[in-house]
Formats: C-alpha cells, structure tokens, sequence
C-alpha cells in the first residue's frame, strides 16, 4: 500500500519502505522548504515512511517583496 | 536520527549544524540561541522597552513567545494592512495576533491603515504608481513608518522583528546579485538609533526559516499559514528557493553566505563605499519623522499622491 504525502491541497503518493528525504526527492520538494510531521508529530528526514500511513508537509516558506531591494522602494524612508 | 543530547528521538535535524534534537531540547535551545544572538550583536539590554512588530506569522509570534520565556519586556505592535483579497487574510492574522497576546496576557498595539489614511493598501497600491501596481512596495514603506512613529511615540527603546536567516539571505542574494552596494551597506541584523530612528533589530536572523515554524509547531502557536495573497511571485520567494537548492547539496550554504557577508562588512569592504546609511536625515515637514528627502517623507508624500488621485477619479465622475 502506498503512503501519501499532503502538502496544502495536494495530495502525493509514494511507495513505502523508503526515507521520507527520499519521497521527497521522489515528488521533487526541497526537504529545506517543509517540515515532516506524521500524526501531527514532527519527524525527521532519515525516518522509513511505512505503509499506509499519512505524511503532513508544512510548508515553511514566508514573505512577499516588502524589504528592501532594488526598484521595489524609493530612496527615502 | 538521535536528540543529540539525551539520546532520545529527535523531531528535527539541523544538517548546518550537524545537530539533531528531540523536542524538549529544541525548546531549550532555541532561547538559549536567541539570548546568544541578542548579546553577540548587542541588540538590546534586559532594562529596554521592546516593541515586537507582529504579523500572525510564525516568525514574530514564536519570537515574541521566546522574548517573552526569556523575561524582556516586549510589547507587540500589529499594523492591519487591509489585506483581504477573498482571504480574510489581516483580518485573520489581526485575529491570531491578538488571541496569542491575550492568552500570554501581553500588550498588543494595533493600527489599522485603513482608519489612519482612508485607504487599505491593496486599495493604495492601486491609486499610486508606486510599485507598479503590487502592494508590496507601499506595504514596506508604511510598516516601516508606522513602526517607527509608534515606537518614538510610546517611548520604545527598540523595534524588532522576526526575520529569519533565510529572509536576510534571500535580501542579500537579492542586492548582490544587483550589486545594490547602497542597500548592502544597510543590511544589519541590528540597525543602530540615529535622528528620530529607533533602533531596530532582529534576534532571529541566524535561523533558518524550518527552525521557526518548528518551533511554532511545537509550541503549539497558532499563526497564519497562508501566504500573503500578494506574495505570489515575489523575487524574495524566488531567491528562496534557489537558496534552498543550493542547500539541500551543501547544507550551510545560506548560513555560511550571510555570515561571510557580516564578516566581510566588519572587515572594511565597504569601507569606500556608499555613505547613503550616513546620509542627512531631516524632520518631514508633514509628519516630523526623519526622512532623508528635503521637505515631505516618502509615506506623505506617497500617501497624498493616493487621497488626490481619488478626488480626481471622483471629480471626473462627476463631470
């Protein structure tokens, strides 16, 4: 039985047995823009994703364009 | 993986730092870094009133939750931006900001922008020609504003905000790859009181965007999840996610690029640079915040440009 991955409102799926680093490399997430947690719990990359089990993705990326870099905000405060 | 520590199973593994911890450690080692980072950059003593501007987000509330475990004395500042969008987006973090303030018997300031200027900011953007139509850029100007006038007005000895490492590495990549020297020079996890400028600082910049929100999570802090609706696009993503790239090969990659950079400033790169952090600040004829402008500040003037060009799309109706 496959083990499915849910980041927001997608849905993946994934065969069991392999490293969650691993099934996220499958499904093509950075591991560095998530965090695992299974049953509400944190875990880490290393951990053996096992049958039938349900993975929440957090996604762990913020912010929009407000700091300061060129051409988004004139030279005055 | 094992907590590195006492041996128990860790919940989250910082490949940087070749360091896994379980929860309880995390916890511990989280504050414990934070008054690291507050004394190494010398960001503030445990006498100074702290204003903590607040966004619902997982940054500022898990940061105002580990002043707060520390002992600092921080007061929160939560400015609604009127950002709805079919969202409810401030509306919500207003929401979770407050509800975190309550809950931890805290002090919340809150400003709303509508009732200051008359407009929301995705409304102004729309009436301004600055950022060319995204309401990032009049956003930025005026928390910075409103910050700094809340700030001096209630006696604040520092603002600071939960940027991460990952925000300022993303800035960085940002001006480097445009050679901003200007904006390069005015990087600082702490930016030091000058002229009517409050001093600001950010005790969070050396964690990496995952700590945070793991953090979040183990405390139990409830924040806003969803991105801004005006995010979508943003370079600042973007370069977060080449950054993050770059990382998932060479684990420290960000780190090591932000450090460098304060490094590399400390030892004189700049040194016959810009002078634009040393410019001239005056007291806007408006307002009398400090502005580097010769009579009226950027939020006035930006925010007149926007009053009168709605008394003009009212007039032409008219006619």
């Amino acid at each position: 039985m496959p083990v499915s991955i849910a980041l927001r409102d997608i849905v993946y799926e994934v065969r069991a047995g392999m490293t969650a680093r691993d099934a996220l490399k499958k499904i093509d997430i950075l591991p560095e823009s998530v965090l695992i947690t299974r049953n509400g719990e944190l875990i880490t990359e290393d951990e053996i994703l096992k049958e039938d089990e349900q993975i929440r993705l957090i996604a762990v990326i913020s912010g929009g364009s407000d700091r300061k870099t060129p051409g988004q905000v004139g030279k005055n405060p | 993986m094992k907590c590195k520590k006492c041996g128990k199973k860790a919940v989250i593994n910082m490949r940087q730092h070749k360091l896994g911890l379980c929860k309880a450690h995390f916890l511990e080692w989280i504050p414990q870094q934070t008054q690291r980072f507050i004394e190494k950059y010398q960001m503030f003593g445990r006498d100074e009133r702290i204003l903590i501007a607040v966004s619902g987000g997982k940054d500022s509330l898990s940061l105002w939750d580990v002043l707060n475990r520390l002992g600092y004395h921080a007061d929160g500042l939560y400015i609604n931006l009127g950002i709805d969008d079919g969202t409810n987006y401030s509306a919500q973090s207003q929401r979770l900001s407050e509800s975190f303030a309550e809950s931890h018997d805290l002090h919340l300031h809150s400003v709303a922008i509508e009732t200051l200027e008359g407009y929301s900011v995705p409304e102004a953007s729309r009436l301004t020609l600055r950022g060319k139509g995204r309401p990032c850029s009049v956003c930025g100007l005026t928390k910075r504003h409103i910050m700094n006038r809340v700030a001096r007005e209630q006696q604040y000895d520092v603002i600071v905000t939960g940027h991460n490492l990952d925000d300022e590495a993303a800035v960085l990549f940002g001006n480097t790859i445009n050679w901003a020297v200007g904006y390069l020079e005015r990087q600082n996890p702490v930016l030091e009181a000058r002229s009517g400028l409050v001093r600001k600082a950010k005790p969070f910049f050396r964690f990496y965007e995952r700590e945070t929100a793991a953090y979040a999570l183990l405390r139990g802090i409830e924040y806003i999840y969803d991105e801004c609706p005006h995010a979508a696009g943003a370079k600042s993503i973007y370069y977060k996610e080449v950054l993050n790239s770059m990382e998932a090969k060479r684990p420290g990659t960000k780190l090591a690029f932000f450090l460098s950079f304060l490094r590399a400033k400390e030892s004189g790169i700049f040194a016959n640079g810009h002078t634009d952090d040393r410019s001239e600040l005056r007291n806007c004829q408006s307002c009398g915040q400090p502005t580097t402008a010769p009579d009226i500040c950027a939020y006035c003037r930006t925010w007149e440009q926007i009053r009168n060009r709605q008394s003009r799309i009212v007039d032409e109706r008219r006619i």
